[in-house]
């Protein structure tokens, strides 16, 4: 058996000094970094009333509710819970719809190779930020307050709430168009609206559609919860069987809305490659 | 100087019209086709969600003068001409804030520690073993698709009402997030030094421990803050359900009709919420950066 050469640490030392003589600012700095995450979470805990002991009543409490969960049974309410799926789905669709329809004049206002001036661009991108800012429940009980309880508040939530998003996505695929299009009809001796429906909105099109599919299906997903806060949807039911305790229904909804959420993922995936292609998405 | 187009003979602009016409019909064909399943599905939409548009027009006055109503004070002032009776809880609505913002932390913290421990099994090139990698999975893509709130819903009847309900909730869909995310690095992980620690006799653990975990660590840290900044935001409403946070004070102010508040209550979130962006897009740019001069 051979022994492992000696090595000469010396001369190692000497030829990387990065490595070996590291100043003891960046060797401390991660160590530093550590303790006071590790000293902000303890504080957190002790500030949000965390205890050992409630903490594993509530984990035996949690292993009941868990228990009781089984068998998932929609009892004898199984067509209003479909219902209820069907409102989910027609709040997406219809909210993201919306929203896609408002934003794109918007958005155009909001690229820089539309409008070129900064301080027309600088309040309509504020705008949108402070909409995306506030969180789609927060839109959905304002829009309760407007237009009553039920499924149309939650469509116009959504719709607020994308709209903000949409802007701003929109816009970054605008502002990523390819000019020389644009140029092209320029030059041919098209106005400024003929430059954006020739040469900008046949290149930005896809990319919006695929945004929009795939805003139908996250938006699936938040149609589900705005109906805890009253606006209709599979929420409503959900937040309504928790509060009564009725866990074997609690458990089948959950899976409906499972269930749903992957489908939808499915078609909108099939969508999206067929609109956009596969390889603008891998 | 003048260039000549070359125009081809009419029969063979004939043929190559017909050609381009019968392309682009096929093309508008299934357009017009798209658009109608699309019409016709907004339309069972819309009958689904009982939308009634002349309930929008009549009340769509009320969205705009909602907004002009939480812009005034009692005193029928707009807001900014008084900050001090605008903002008159302010006190209150800062320890809030900070409670909301301890929420997300702690709650994107543990979510990122046991994203961190399972996302090597969630992996396909580090997983141990195949049906070990189905389980975790399953179990991350549950715990991400089923929206927090909902964990929060149910927390709060096991916890009882309060942040900790809301600081699990969103642990539990952060673990989920972030665990998909970790084993997509992992994944795109460079598995020569995995195979070069291993060929020394190395367990599974320094294995990742040793050649995995430094090549990872940059893009952990990049998706934990940007799981951060998302938390803030999702735990700004935990408190619509009792769990803890500014949501609480946000609810009862909506309910209530108290106007000027819900205005003061949301321009405290907004703020928050450029700020918290604004910092951790900047720290994310200094992860990134340093990983590129390296």
């Amino acid at each position: 058996m051979t022994r492992p050469q000696e090595v000469d640490t010396r001369e190692l030392r000497a030829r990387y000094p990065d490595v070996f003589d590291r100043p003891a600012s960046a060797r401390l700095a991660m160590p530093a970094m550590i303790v006071a995450a590790f000293a902000i979470l303890v504080y957190g805990l002790v500030d949000l009333d965390f205890s050992p002991s409630r903490f594993f009543a509530g984990l035996s409490q949690l292993g009941w509710i868990s228990l009781m969960m089984i068998p998932p049974d929609p009892g004898s309410s199984l067509p209003v819970y479909l219902k209820a799926l069907g409102e989910t789905l027609s709040i997406a669709l219809l909210g993201t719809t919306l929203a896609a329809v408002f934003a794109l004049p918007v958005s155009l206002l909001a690229a820089r190779n539309v409008i070129p001036s900064q301080i027309l661009r600088f309040p309509i991108r504020r705008f949108l930020d402070s909409i995306r800012g506030v969180d789609t429940l927060i839109w959905a009980l304002v829009w309760i307050n407007v237009v009553g309880l039920g499924p149309f508040a939650g469509v116009l939530a959504i719709a607020v709430s994308d709209f903000g998003a949409f802007g701003k996505l929109f816009s970054e695929a605008i502002e990523g168009a390819d000019q020389k299009q644009v140029e092209g009809i320029r030059a041919s001796g098209g106005s400024a609206l003929h430059e954006i429906r020739f040469g900008l909105l046949p290149q930005v099109l896809p990319v919006i559609a695929g945004q929009v599919l795939y805003f139908i299906e996250s938006n699936t997903r938040s149609a589900t919860i705005i109906g805890i806060v009253g606006a209709g949807g599979i929420g409503l039911q959900l937040a309504e069987q928790i509060r009564v305790l009725e866990w074997q229904r609690v458990s089948f909804l959950i899976l409906m809305i499972l269930v749903a959420v992957a489908a939808i993922d499915f078609i909108s995936s099939k969508l999206r490659f067929a609109i956009i292609g596969r390889r603008a998405v891998a | 100087m003048t260039v000549a187009v070359s125009i081809l003979p009419e029969q063979q602009l004939a043929v190559l019209n017909a050609a381009y016409r019968q392309a682009v019909a096929r093309k508008r064909l299934r357009l017009l086709l798209g658009v109608m399943i699309f019409a016709a599905a907004l339309v069972l939409a819309a009958i689904g969600a009982e939308v009634n548009l002349r309930t929008l027009f009549t009340y769509f006055g009320n969205f705009i003068s909602y907004f002009d109503r939480i812009l005034t004070l009692d005193s029928g002032q707009r807001v900014w001409t008084d900050f001090g009776e605008w903002l008159w809880g302010w006190r209150k609505w800062l320890k809030m804030l900070g409670e909301t913002l301890l929420i997300s932390y702690v709650g994107t913290l543990i979510g990122a520690t046991f994203a961190f421990c399972l996302n090597f099994f969630a992996a396909e090139n580090t997983s141990p073993s195949p049906w070990l990698r189905f389980v975790v999975r399953r179990l991350l893509e549950f715990a991400r698709t089923v929206p927090g709130i909902v964990f929060a819903l149910i927390f709060v009847i096991a916890f009882g009402l309060g942040p900790m309900a809301g600081v699990l909730a969103i642990a539990i869909h952060s673990t989920g997030a972030l665990g998909k995310l970790f084993s997509e690095i992992v994944e795109n992980a460079d598995m020569k030094p995995v195979e070069g620690i291993r060929s020394i006799g190395a367990s599974w653990l320094s294995c990742m421990r040793f050649a995995v975990v430094p090549q990872v660590t940059a893009g952990y840290a990049s998706y934990a803050l940007l799981r951060f900044e998302i938390n803030v935001r999702e735990a700004s409403v935990m408190g619509f359900v009792g769990a803890g946070g500014i949501g609480q004070e946000l609810v009862v102010a909506i309910r209530k009709f108290y106007y000027s508040d819900v205005s003061a209550i949301l321009l405290t979130i907004i703020i928050t919420v450029f700020i918290i962006d604004i910092t951790t897009g900047w720290l994310r740019g200094r992860l990134f950066g340093k990983e590129a001069r390296t």
